[in-house]
């Protein structure tokens, strides 16, 4: 069903690749801006898409790959390490955070994961907002400013965000296709059997984690550049960890593009409520969020639009017959 | 005697946190919800009681029964009409529906009431007894906080509809099967959960200064408590509440206050691995 799907789906993905690196070309900055945060949060839905969407565990430990991220980036900068390098350095430390994290807390399940996935954010922030003469502490840090007009900074942040959004779907596309992928779904199936067949959960689970994080580790590095300042509060947020989850969900848990459609979908309207209603924009996207949960409880790309037409199409000839 | 008098701040501490978790751990252990609302309602009903103090003179004692009333309501109607229908859902479902309901609550908080922090002063004065000092407003809140939680156990353990609520945390199939409306008890149980809430904010507004800029720490106490001393009895809440008050007390003397928090939740993950059912944890309720 979904594999039909795909042709339309890659072109489709290509042309908004195109739509999102030429809009320095012809829009302002504050579109840029919109941009850039639409190709972040699509890079980090598809991390996150690995361990709950494809595996189904309940993370909500983003927001500590990518605040760790942020920190590391901007700490490796501060040292004197040329931006690029210090990127990549962020995003090993954020996988090997990840996988010695996973070793340990995806021996829980359910709503023990759960909460300890977010014990995992709310304990990263705490460390890095008391550890001062490393991190600033509550006064934050500030990151080298990026080269340049404020335009050639967004034009670059952007190329530099798509190409991580891109590599995140890339490596979603493999492992969908791979024997990875297929033992993830296994997992979230049935684990106890998936182990039974042979399946290494504990391998598999652990490297579903790391996938999750290695993006947001990267994303959080660029980022930390991008905004030239980083402090505890903003970068270990609780809605961050939960916002991107939504962002899979609205799209369509377990799928390629869901998490990118998600993503877009959910960042536009945040801007839309944003710019209309400032003071009410958090409730605006709780109301999202219960809307999302009860209507489009599988996602945009999980509706069988063509049966849905069928059933319009159904009642007109039943309605013309009568 | 500091070593008492730290020992006697944390339990006093405690108590007030067992108190905050009581009501999260029975929702937890009997719906099976991570309620992310729990922070922002025991803000709720501290705002209330610092408005019925402030505005009409009412002592946070008399206006305890009316916050309880109205925020029973509230949690029963959220229950019944929203998570009622997604309560079978996996966590992540459940988990975000909460969270989206939380941010809407939040925001009308922070519109209407504004973040500032606000406070109920009783200026009760101290007691001292050999070089210990305690306010009273804590003592009385300490006192408080344990009759309430003494109601709730006399109540899940004595009355029918507690009897009813344990039916269900059991077995639920066999509960709709003996009789009992599962989704009724539900809305009651996360009015019960709501109400508890609600009872705890008036207490803290006695005793400390209540913004909505504490829920998420609210909210994190409850995560701690739960796990220290085990899912969905009154006893482990009580347990884990003191237990999390004592260590918070200790360690912020040990390591500076800024650390306390953090051993808390490190506290947590370790006993997660450990022992996940907690510290008097076990699978039945009562």
């Amino acid at each position: 069903m979904m594999r039909r799907y795909q042709p339309f789906g890659f072109v489709l993905f290509v042309f908004w690749c195109a739509a999102l690196l030429i809009t320095p070309m012809w829009a302002d900055n504050y579109v840029v801006r919109i941009a850039i945060t639409m190709a972040m949060f699509s890079a980090m839905a598809l991390s996150w898409n690995f361990i709950g969407g494809f595996v189904g565990y309940p993370s909500f430990s983003t927001a500590a790959f990518f605040g760790i991220g942020c920190y590391i980036g901007a700490l490796a900068q501060r040292a004197d390490a040329p931006m690029v390098a210090s990127w990549l350095i962020a995003t090993i430390v954020v996988a090997a955070f990840a996988a010695a994290l996973g070793a340990i807390i995806l021996r829980l399940k359910g709503h023990y994961f759960a909460i300890g996935s977010i014990a995992i954010v709310e304990l990263t922030r705490l460390i890095t907002s008391s550890w001062s003469s490393v991190t600033g502490g509550g006064n934050g840090l500030n990151v080298p400013l990026l080269g340049g007009s404020p335009d050639e900074v967004s034009a670059f942040v952007l190329y530099v965000m798509t190409v991580v959004m891109i590599a995140a779907f890339i490596v979603t596309f493999l492992v969908d296709r791979s024997r990875l992928g297929f033992g993830f779904r296994c997992i979230h199936q049935n684990e106890d059997a998936a182990d039974m067949v042979g399946i290494d959960t504990t391998r598999y689970k652990v490297l579903a984690f790391t996938l999750s994080a290695l993006f947001c580790g990267t994303v959080g590095a660029v980022y930390a550049s991008w905004v030239g300042y980083i402090d505890p509060t903003d970068t270990f947020s609780i809605l961050l960890t939960v916002k991107v989850p939504v962002m899979v969900l609205l799209g369509g848990a377990g799928t390629l593009f869901g998490p990118v459609v998600g993503a877009v979908g959910f960042v536009f309207l945040e801007e839309v409520f944003w710019a209309n209603f400032l003071e009410w924009n958090r409730a605006i996207l709780g109301f999202i969020i219960v809307f999302l949960i009860f209507f489009l409880p599988n996602g945009l790309l999980r509706i069988d639009y063509k049966r849905l037409l069928r059933k319009r199409t159904g009642t007109v000839t039943g309605a013309a017959k009568s | 005697m500091d070593l008492v008098q730290i020992f006697l701040n944390g339990l006093v501490l405690g108590t007030l946190y067992a108190c905050i978790a009581v009501g999260f751990s029975l929702v937890w252990g009997v719906l099976n919800i991570i309620n992310m609302l729990h922070g922002s309602l025991i803000i709720l009903g501290g705002y209330l009681t610092f408005f019925a103090w402030h505005y009409l003179g009412i002592n946070p004692i008399l206006s305890l029964p009316f916050v309880a009333v109205i925020l029973f309501s509230l949690g029963f109607v959220l229950q019944y009409l929203f998570i009622n229908k997604v309560v079978t859902e996996p966590v992540l479902t459940t988990l975000t529906l909460t969270f989206g309901l939380d941010m809407i609550l939040y925001n009308i908080m922070t519109v209407y009431f504004t973040a500032t922090p606000r406070r109920v002063t009783l200026d009760l004065g101290t007691v001292s007894l050999l070089e210990i000092v305690m306010p009273v407003d804590r003592l009385l809140g300490m006192v408080l906080a344990l009759v309430l939680t003494a109601m709730l156990y006399i109540v899940m353990r004595g009355s029918r509809i507690g009897r009813a609520i344990v039916a269900v945390r059991m077995d639920n199939q066999a509960a709709a099967l003996m009789g009992i409306r599962v989704n009724q008890i539900y809305a009651i149980t996360f009015g019960i959960g709501a109400l508890m809430a609600g009872a705890a904010g008036t207490i803290f507004a006695m005793v400390f200064p209540v913004t909505t800029n504490l829920t998420g720490a609210f909210l994190g106490k409850a995560f701690v408590i739960c796990v220290i001393g085990g899912l969905g009895s009154v006893p482990g809440a009580l347990v884990g509440g003191i237990a999390l008050g004592i260590i918070e007390s200790f360690s912020g003397f040990l390591l500076g206050p800024q650390h306390a928090i953090t051993v808390g939740f490190v506290l947590m993950l370790l006993l997660l691995l450990v022992k996940p059912t907690g510290l008097v944890g076990k699978r039945g309720y009562e």
